[in-house]
């Protein structure tokens, strides 16, 4: 069974959708329980960094998800909250990724946000298996995630490289929104399915 | 770097994609989760859905098509038309739109769009400007053109930003429903004086206006709707058109 993570954080009804078009079965809760015990628990996340912690806290899931030994997958700010901390709200964070969430900074040749399909690269993980060279993928976001041990692929905005997406033990996140990234979205769902 | 976006645009009417050729001949082109599914498939970046229903009636309608068509289709896609307030964009956020857009609303009153950025972030809120050159001068019009308003263009789109617009779509009333091609040079102008996205909408004929709105008016995304609708320019053949020139798309 997956749990999604029913935190209010924006939009989580698309990520319902998207599960829903795979046939796959799917509870959203805030059940601390139901989270501890579900096989899959995706941690959706459109908003504020500081906010989504703030509420994951209230809800006392922080250490629900931390401590987890299957399968986690965290989508943008999902994933953010899963890294050390975050300038957004200057937000101590789940601290599972070493890695830190900035604000881009503005160029003139940049938009805020990095709004928009973008390529990832540099990808070597179960969970971007069978993805071609060169994938877009969608993203929305004004903060990104330093690049760290745990990047498992890369993203480039104006001279920034970013992880696009993150893994460490059985913890997986991704920038961009999966859901929301046409047939390569899918397939990434189906690979975090299958894990 | 982000791809440039093409963005076929639905205008629905009580749950129906239909194409106005004018103001009275509205004529039903098909259902509007089908037609997303297949602009998808076909490789269209994302979808704007545009409520053109006057009733009360035709409004619910239009929100329970939301629902259908975010369960539907696996990109981005924007609803407009109509959106007066906080909450009709939570209503169309709830039933699974990724960004809304905001137009006749904003100028009436602009603290609209900090309202609904200030909830739901920057990303979800597109500001919709329709205006016409008027003696060389760019005038912001409402009520799908109709009304002239005493607002100048780039001064409205600038604050528009300001205020925590995410993306500007900007329609030349002038070159909308032409077919003789964007607004190149009012585009280009307003890409370099904003730092967000602006999608250029009115006046695509051909693959080269497009490619043309997309490099010389430097516009982030290009919209259309009949010469999609009526399979005038199929999408993959106008994505390659567009690669072909070294402009980064997604193919």
């Amino acid at each position: 069974m997956i749990a999604i993570v029913d935190y209010d954080a924006g939009n989580i009804r698309s990520v319902c959708n998207a599960l829903e078009r795979l046939g796959a079965e799917y509870v959203l809760t805030d059940d601390p329980q139901t989270i501890r015990t579900a096989d899959k628990v995706i941690l959706p996340g459109v908003g504020n960094a500081a906010e989504a912690m703030a509420s994951l806290r209230s809800k006392g899931l922080c250490e629900v998800i931390r401590n987890r030994r299957k399968p986690v997958l965290g989508i943008c700010v999902g994933m953010q909250i899963m890294c050390r901390d975050s300038e957004e709200g200057n937000a101590q964070c789940l601290g599972i990724f070493d890695s830190h969430v900035r604000l881009f900074e503005k160029t003139p040749d940049i938009k805020i946000p990095h709004m928009g399909w973008n390529t990832i690269g540099n990808f070597d993980s179960k969970l971007l298996k069978g993805l071609p060279k060169g994938t877009y993928v969608y993203f929305v976001h004004s903060y990104y995630p330093t690049l760290c041990p745990d990047t498992i692929a890369t993203c480039k905005h104006g001279d920034t490289l970013f992880s696009a997406a993150l893994k460490y033990e059985c913890f997986y996140g991704t920038q961009f929104h999966p859901e929301k990234s046409g047939d390569a979205g899918e397939q990434i769902l189906k690979n975090f399915l299958a894990l | 770097m982000v791809a440039k976006r093409i963005i076929p645009c639905l205008d629905v009417k009580d749950g129906r994609v239909v194409k106005g050729i004018n103001f009275e001949g509205i004529k039903e082109v098909g259902d509007a989760v089908d037609m997303g599914v297949q602009y998808s498939k076909d490789g269209a970046d994302e979808l704007v859905y545009l409520d053109i229903s006057a009733s009360h009636e035709g409004r619910r309608t239009f929100v329970d098509l939301v629902g259908k068509i975010a369960k539907g289709i696996n990109i981005p896609f924007t609803v407009g038309g109509g959106i007066g307030s906080l909450d009709d964009a939570s209503r169309l956020l709830d039933a699974g739109a990724d960004k809304i857009s905001i137009n006749s609303a904003a100028i009436a009153d602009p603290s609209l769009i900090s309202k609904i950025a200030g909830k739901y972030g920057n990303q979800f809120v597109v500001v919709a400007i329709d205006a016409k050159c008027i003696d060389g001068q760019w005038m912001c019009t409402t009520h799908g053109g109709r009304n002239l308003t005493e607002v100048e263009l780039f001064s409205w789109a600038k604050k528009a930003q300001d205020l925590g617009a995410g993306e500007i779509l900007f329609t030349s009333m002038d070159h909308d429903g032409t077919k003789a091609g964007y607004a190149c040079e009012a585009y280009a102008r307003m890409c370099s004086e904003l730092s967000i996205p602006v999608i250029a909408s009115g006046g695509a004929g051909s693959i080269k206006d497009i490619v043309d709105v997309l490099t010389v008016g430097k516009a982030d995304a290009a919209l259309a709707a009949s010469i999609f609708h009526y399979g005038e320019i199929a999408i993959p053949d106008l994505k390659k058109a567009i690669a072909a020139e070294g402009i980064s798309v997604r193919l």
